[in-house]
């Protein structure tokens, strides 16, 4: 169970501008923020991860408080157990496929499931290629994998569909989808479409 | 041929660029992230040698360090430090003099970099101090190569810091840029000649190669 309920102002191309969030996510379920560019959306992922400080409200996964402003609990990006899948990938570039991922455990190497990664989003032969190599479709999946290896409580996806091809899309939208039951996580991922001014919360029956 | 001062400046250069990597790392990465208000103040300091003669450097190093004054007398008799017209002195005031020279390229790799090889290392838990060691300085190698290899250039060609707080001492305080213009003084254009060819092949070899591996070459060639 996630609640969080935030708020900060952010400063936009057109000015100040309100983010007001609010959410309440069950375990094990899959939710989509849509919204066009510029709504908040990234922001609102970074605040979940603590990589930006809201102005105010509480953010609570599973029992643990990781931000109250009016207690002042702000845990650090390193102690929320969380995976976060960059826009730009932000894969390490000095380091193999494989290097990434491992680099990702956070308690000592887990070998084990480091393979079963690999293997879930088909990059065995290309497990010792630098990122530099791959193409788009397969950094994403990368980057997907990586976030993974922490073994996370929340999944947080920013954008991971918008610079790929729609053969490639829906590939990868398996691959969410398949990760997602099987690790049994909580899953957030964003989206823009033009057609919303607000953000837009969607919910797909994951529910089989 | 007396190749003591020639010697001596590269154990000074050495001995500089060494501690000046060290001591660059952390204030480079202050310098690439903080958003601190004094921020300003200390991009200043660490580039005022740039423009500064280094005569001004080396005044006030002499002042401040030589034992008459209230400083050089407590460095003197509680660290048992003598600064003036010694080795030491001389890598203090090359650290200083070469600051920015080494500062400068790892803060404008560390700046380079995108934000989210730090975030995403955060975010798995990893801490700053790690994510520096392991993420960091491993992409921007060749800007840590250019800081190095300028640092070590710059503090070869040093001369009036130098001269200022060092002096002429053989064999402690007499580099190769002093002895070059000591010989001249005694119309001994043979020595001078020596030592300058040595200079000039040395550092071009150390520039020459710093472009030929950031530029992809030696890479290219090895293939």
């Amino acid at each position: 169970m996630i609640s969080c309920a935030i708020e900060k102002v952010l400063s936009a191309a057109g000015g100040e501008m309100k983010l007001h969030l609010e959410l309440e996510l069950k375990k094990g379920e899959l939710i989509t923020l849509y919204g066009e560019s510029g709504a908040g959306k990234t922001s609102a992922l970074r605040m979940l991860a603590g990589l930006l400080t809201p102005d105010r409200g509480r953010i609570v996964v599973g029992g643990h408080t990781w931000f109250d402003s009016e207690k002042n609990i702000n845990l650090k990006p390193q102690q929320r157990n969380l995976g976060f899948v960059f826009q730009d990938y932000a894969l390490f570039p000095h380091m193999t496929v494989r290097e990434n991922l491992e680099y990702g455990a956070r308690q000592g190497k887990d070998n084990a499931l480091v393979s079963h990664l690999i293997e879930m989003v088909a990059l065995g032969d290309l497990q010792n290629r630098k990122p530099d190599t791959l193409s788009g479709g397969q950094k994403q999946r990368v980057a997907l994998a990586r976030a993974l290896v922490g073994k996370p409580e929340l999944l947080l996806l920013d954008e991971p569909l918008s610079a790929l091809d729609a053969r490639i899309r829906s590939k990868l939208q398996d691959d969410i989808l398949a990760l997602h039951r099987e690790f049994g996580l909580t899953t957030l991922l964003i989206s823009h479409d033009l057609n919303q001014r607000q953000i837009q919360v969607y919910r797909t029956g994951l529910k089989d | 041929m007396n190749w003591e001062p020639l010697i001596l400046t590269f154990k000074l250069a050495l001995v500089t660029t060494g501690l000046l990597l060290v001591l660059s790392i952390p204030l480079a990465y202050w310098l690439a992230y903080s958003r601190s208000r004094v921020k300003p103040v200390v991009e200043t300091l660490v580039s005022m040698p740039l423009v500064l003669p280094p005569t001004v450097l080396g005044f006030y190093f002499l002042v401040a360090f030589s034992p008459g004054n209230v400083f050089g007398s407590w460095l003197e008799q509680w660290l048992g430090l003598q600064l003036v017209f010694s080795f030491q002195g001389l890598v203090l005031a090359s650290i200083l003099y070469s600051l920015p020279f080494m500062v400068h390229p790892i803060q404008s790799g560390l700046s380079g970099l995108s934000p989210s090889l730090k975030e995403a290392s955060y975010v798995m838990g990893k801490s700053r101090l790690t994510t520096l060691w392991k993420v960091l300085l491993p992409n921007i190698r060749p800007s840590l190569l250019t800081g190095i290899v300028l640092a070590f250039a710059h503090t070869v060609g040093e001369f009036g810091v130098v001269l200022m707080i060092g002096g002429n001492i053989p064999g402690h305080t007499k580099v190769a840029s002093i002895a070059i213009y000591d010989e001249v003084e005694a119309l001994n254009y043979g020595a001078a000649n020596f030592y300058s060819a040595v200079l000039f092949a040395i550092t071009f070899c150390i520039l020459l190669l710093v472009y030929l591996v950031n530029g992809g070459y030696v890479k290219r060639f090895w293939k």
